[in-house]
């Protein structure tokens, strides 16, 4: 409370400022610590409230349309007589797979058939402009401007879709509801509808979807409609997607993406508080003979520590500032970065909402930060006026303890708040704790060796470099925490994104399957067969597949297990709709294959007579998705195979390895039942190089267009080009949380430059040359890199473990080249930043600086 | 002693550490001084001197007996509250000068006044100045003072709040000669034309001669009871 009032008195600040006259660029300088953080926390509440507005004013265009049907099938005649009693405006369009081929080579892309005036709402983009009216009017395709600029082509230019050529008529850049990533993965090529039978593709491809986009009357809403004819579009198998729908789905998944960058940002600014609080610190110390005498002088306890608790505050106050500044400058040019990867176009604009709040949560953070080295002041004797070498006794008082809870309490409130559960939350600040505290033992332990280390035998240099660690006043804890905490950041995102990318694409499968060719019809089979031994590449697997529908899980109709609207039961309690109304792709054989492996029971190699409920199918299902499904061995399933009802029974569960490519299947029949169903056949087979790829892909293209490929190199640099923009903006709060450390550490270092200079300046009196001088401060850099390194590399490959198998739920691959390069960097950006911001320690003649020193 | 006594020392002992091992700096001190009185404790090196100008000053708290300044005893007191009395009552000289590096002379000056009422009369600090003869250097900081000028801005600091007792602990140890002489002079008039009580820490016995009275410390213990 006397603290209060004594902040509430003029003369305090008046102290404050004046108190502050010799220090006041380096104190600038420390603030500087958490405006990285402060410019973190702002853009990307700037951007997030850019998001969320622009999601609201360009609703409509976030699907184009106010309603759109999905269907697996082609509308009946039925499905479109209901459709039809909706009313106004309708448009088209038939989507699917295929190759297409050009000059200058073949790609798989996601061709669509478009009849109509869709986009209803926003348009869509193309280059030139005028493209997307000529398409409109039937004159040619328009085509995905990454795959133009891949191929060379422009307009004008000819291409082949299955067995029809169309004239280019410009390059796709952005068609409502879609992302420019989803084009990225699955490059767009749009064609009129009435040109699709030439093609004569739609009869070879089994996986079509097709959409009626709707622009309904304004007095009907799309959403009630939906609700209203929930279990009627089930019925029909009928998909929706509205305006709403979307928004909330983006809206959420944009809240996601900000509160996790959110975190990301926090640490930065927790680091700079550190930085900050251990500046306090380290100017407390040198104000300790300040405080003494003020308390000589008749100043209580409250004023004195209210002088300093306002240089705190002007310091964090000056920090955000400058935090503000750079987060809104930030925020006006992210928008820009992120463009492409967002389904709306932000306007960037100055959020001051956001301006407020960040820069109140990095006052907040540092204030609490550095109380505890201000809580030091209340113990500061007045009898340290009389007595040098007075030493304030040090114990955790009651009040530290209370501002380590209120440290702790304010981090887990703001991650709580990004968190969806509260104990989220928590538990990040227990991470966080834990890494911090590795990190603070580390520092300890590497204090204790260095102590014994200087004492044997080493070189001059080495023992001096050593003896730095542990000296009084060492900032050995604070820098490897801030360099620790960087590096475990940054190394955990690299290792973590290696680890998805090989979690898909494994490496050291040297002849293994690379590329994979689907929709081969039955009589395409033979033809097929001899082009591979003509080109000489080997079917590595070849399998049939049978497209079917999930009725009945342990007789139970999947109808009635699908959650429906006001369901009170629990994800938990029973299968996830989208295992029960996927569409299972199935083969049948007799044997495992190389990808896959028995967990229970045994395949079954063929099967007798009519399936019926008395006579069941016996079927192998691979082990996740019967564990999604809640089926064991023993459990009966019931699939509908166009049209017809196959009662199964489980009598084996496999393992299957997703990231080979090959022909993996949920669900393996037996042989003797789905022979006689309609199949296509998928081949697996190894490409050598990118020529044996063109060509086979050429060869295709003109003997068997509606076969498609999947080439795993194709497949790979588009994934890693998509990651690599997602994972922009996380870089750049990495890249935020680094560049603090560094500012910390050069605080750190300016912190204890005057030290330094005296020890730097004892030993040039004693006869040490310059070049030694320099040869100890990199002995003191080079090992707190280098344990920096290794306790932030030891903290990541622990996080990103705990990632891929909590979070992503697989398996963990090494890195070790991520890794070592964090070993080289490290170290060496903190050689150079400690040699570059000791410079002119070991220059300045002894006598000069024995001067400035005596008299500053 | 006819003056009214403004300080009183009883049987003042101090203790560093408990049992066996206990370090008994001083031991059983008592003396008094009155308003207006001048009084030099002397001394060997460890002799106690500090640790009793600490305890008369209140900036430390003795293991046994009691200290009063102006009739109040110390024990009653909290730091606080032995704060508010030395910003009231007493003056302090420092062997260091403990001037504050970041405040100019006059700010100096200004901060015991400032520390009393909020504010502080900016030409009641110069006129101070001027009396220690730093008139012309109101706005240099103690960095761009001499030793004995610095000292002469601590005199001027000590004399701010008219204070009824001045402390001193080795006023002139880190001048020259000269300079000391001048800084002596200088506590000794102001010290008597105010009419304030002056406790002297100093090694030198020359200067201890000019107090009216002088109290010898050796092994923590009086050896001349004033």
């Amino acid at each position: 409370m006397s603290v209060l009032k004594a902040l509430l008195n003029r003369w305090t600040w008046t102290m404050a400022w004046r108190d502050s006259q010799s220090t006041r660029g380096r104190l600038f300088l420390f603030s500087l610590s958490i405006s990285l953080g402060v410019a973190a926390l702002v853009a990307i509440d700037s951007l997030g409230g850019s998001v969320r507005q622009a999601i609201g004013q360009q609703a409509k265009t976030l699907l184009g349309a106010d309603l759109v049907v999905t269907s697996r099938a082609p509308f009946t005649p039925q499905d479109e007589e209901w459709l039809g009693s909706l009313g106004g405006e309708s448009a088209r369009e038939t989507s699917f797979s295929t190759m297409l081929t050009t000059t200058n080579g073949n790609r798989l892309v996601n061709a669509r058939a478009l009849d109509g005036g869709f986009p209803f709402y926003g348009r869509l983009e193309t280059d030139p402009t005028n493209a997307a009216a000529a398409f409109h009017k039937g004159d040619g395709v328009v085509i995905e401007e990454s795959l133009l600029q891949q191929f060379g082509l422009k307009a004008g230019d000819s291409v082949r879709l299955g067995t029809a050529d169309f004239q280019v008529l410009g390059a796709l850049r952005k068609v409502p509801g879609d992302s420019v990533a989803f084009g990225a993965l699955a490059p767009r090529v749009y064609l009129p509808a009435r040109d699709l039978d030439r093609t004569g593709l739609l009869k070879g491809v089994s996986l079509a979807r097709y959409r009626r986009y709707f622009q309904l009357d304004s007095k009907v809403d799309a959403e009630k409609w939906v609700k209203e004819h929930e279990s009627e579009l089930r019925k029909r198998r009928l998909e929706t997607d509205t305006v709403a729908r979307r928004q909330r789905d983006l809206g959420r998944a944009m809240e996601n993406l900000f509160r996790f960058l959110n975190l990301v940002a926090l640490v930065a600014l927790l680091l700079g508080a550190i930085g900050v609080a251990s500046a306090v610190q380290v100017h407390l110390r040198r104000k300790l003979a300040s405080i003494a005498v003020l308390r000589c002088l008749g100043a209580p306890i409250s004023a004195t520590f209210a002088i300093y608790l306002a240089q705190a505050m002007a310091l964090g106050a000056a920090g955000s500032l400058v935090g503000i500044v750079l987060g809104l400058a930030a925020s006006t040019g992210l928008p820009r970065l992120l463009q492409g990867v967002l389904p709306v176009s932000i306007q960037s604009q100055w959020e001051w909402t956001s301006a407020a709040i960040g820069g109140a949560v990095g006052m907040g953070i540092c204030l609490v930060f550095t109380l505890l080295p201000l809580l030091e002041i209340r113990r500061v004797s007045p009898l340290a006026a009389i007595r040098a070498a007075y030493e304030p006794p040090r114990r955790r008082s009651f009040a530290s303890w209370m501002v380590y809870g209120i440290m702790a309490l304010a981090v887990a409130g703001f991650s709580g708040a990004q968190t969806p559960h509260w104990w989220e939350g928590f538990a990040f600040t227990g991470g966080l704790a834990v890494a911090l505290g590795l990190l603070a033992g580390t520092a300890t332990l590497i204090v204790q060796l260095a102590r014994q280390l200087a004492r044997l035998p080493l070189p001059f240099v080495a023992r001096q470099g050593l003896a730095s660690l542990h000296r009084p006043n060492n900032r050995t804890l604070l820098l490897l925490v801030s360099l620790g905490l960087g590096t475990f950041l940054i190394v955990t995102l690299q290792l973590t994104r290696t680890v998805l990318l090989e979690q898909l694409f494994p490496p050291g499968q040297k002849n293994g399957p690379n590329a994979l060719l689907f929709d081969i019809q039955t009589d395409q089979r033979e033809g097929l067969q001899a082009l591979f031994q003509r080109l000489s590449l080997p079917i590595l697997n070849e399998a049939p597949v049978v497209t079917m529908r999930l009725q009945k899980v342990k007789e139970v109709p999947t109808e009635a297990l699908v959650r429906k609207e006001g369901d009170p039961r629990e994800r938990g309690d029973r299968p996830p709709d989208w295992a029960l109304r996927r569409e299972y792709r199935s083969t049948w054989r007799t044997n495992l294959v190389e990808a896959e492996h028995l967990t229970a029971g045994s395949m079954s190699t063929a099967f007798v007579g009519e399936p019926s409920a008395s006579n069941r199918v016996p079927v192998s299902v691979e082990a996740n998705i019967a564990k999604e499904l809640r089926v064991g061995l023993g459990d009966t399933l019931e699939f509908d195979v166009q049209g017809v009802p196959i009662p199964c029974v489980i009598t084996s569960l496999r393992e299957v390895d997703w990231r080979q490519l090959r022909p993996n299947f949920y669900v393996v029949f037996p042989m003797g039942v789905l022979e006689s169903a309609p199949a296509m056949f998928l081949v697996a087979t190894h490409l050598p190089d990118s020529q044996t790829s063109a060509r086979l892909q050429r060869e295709l293209g003109k003997a068997f267009p509606n076969v498609s490929t999947i080439d795993l190199a194709t497949v790979l640099q588009t994934l890693e080009a998509i990651l690599n923009k997602v994972a922009l903006a996380i870089r750049f709060m990495a890249g935020l949380t680094a560049g603090t450390g560094i500012v910390v550490l050069i605080g750190a270092i300016l912190s204890g430059r005057g030290q330094r200079v005296q020890e730097a300046v004892l030993l040039r009196t004693l006869g040490a040359s310059r070049f030694q001088i320099r040869e100890i401060l990199f002995t003191e850099y080079a090992v707190l890199g280098l344990f920096s390194a290794l306790t932030g590399i030891v903290l990541s490959v622990a996080a990103s473990w705990a990632l891929a198998h909590f979070t992503f739920e697989v398996n963990y691959a090494w890195s070790p080249g991520v890794l070592l390069a964090a070993l080289v960097t490290v170290p060496a950006v903190t050689i150079a930043v400690g040699i570059l911001t000791s410079r002119g320690v070991a220059d300045e003649p002894p006598l000069e600086i024995l001067r400035q020193e005596g008299t500053g | 002693m006819s003056q009214p006594t403004i300080l009183s020392a009883r049987q003042l002992t101090k203790s560093y550490g408990r049992g066996p091992e206990a370090l008994t700096v001083l031991k059983e001190v008592s003396f008094e001084l009155g308003a207006g009185e001048t009084l030099a404790i002397v001394g060997p090196s460890g002799s106690g001197k500090t640790t009793l100008l600490g305890l008369c000053a209140g900036l430390d708290t003795p293991t046994s007996g009691e200290v009063s300044l102006a009739g109040e005893p110390f024990s009653a007191l909290d730091e606080d509250g032995r704060a508010r009395v030395r910003n009231a009552r007493v003056g302090f000289i420092f062997q260091n000068f403990q001037l504050l590096p970041s405040l100019t002379a006059l700010e100096n000056v200004m901060v015991p006044l400032e520390l009393r009422s909020g504010t502080a009369s900016r030409e009641a600090a110069r006129a101070l100045l001027d009396q220690v003869g730093l008139g012309s250097r109101t706005d240099h900081y103690p960095t761009q003072l001499s030793g004995g000028e610095q000292q002469r801005v601590a005199l001027a600091r000590a004399f701010a709040t008219r204070p009824q007792l001045l402390f001193a602990d080795e006023p002139t140890g880190n001048l020259d000669d000269e300079t000391a002489q001048r800084v002596v002079e200088l506590i000794f008039s102001l010290n008597s034309a105010a009419g304030t009580a002056l406790v002297l820490v100093t090694h030198d016995l020359e200067l201890a001669a000019r107090c009216q009275r002088t109290l010898r410390l050796k092994g923590g213990r009086v050896l001349t009871p004033v």
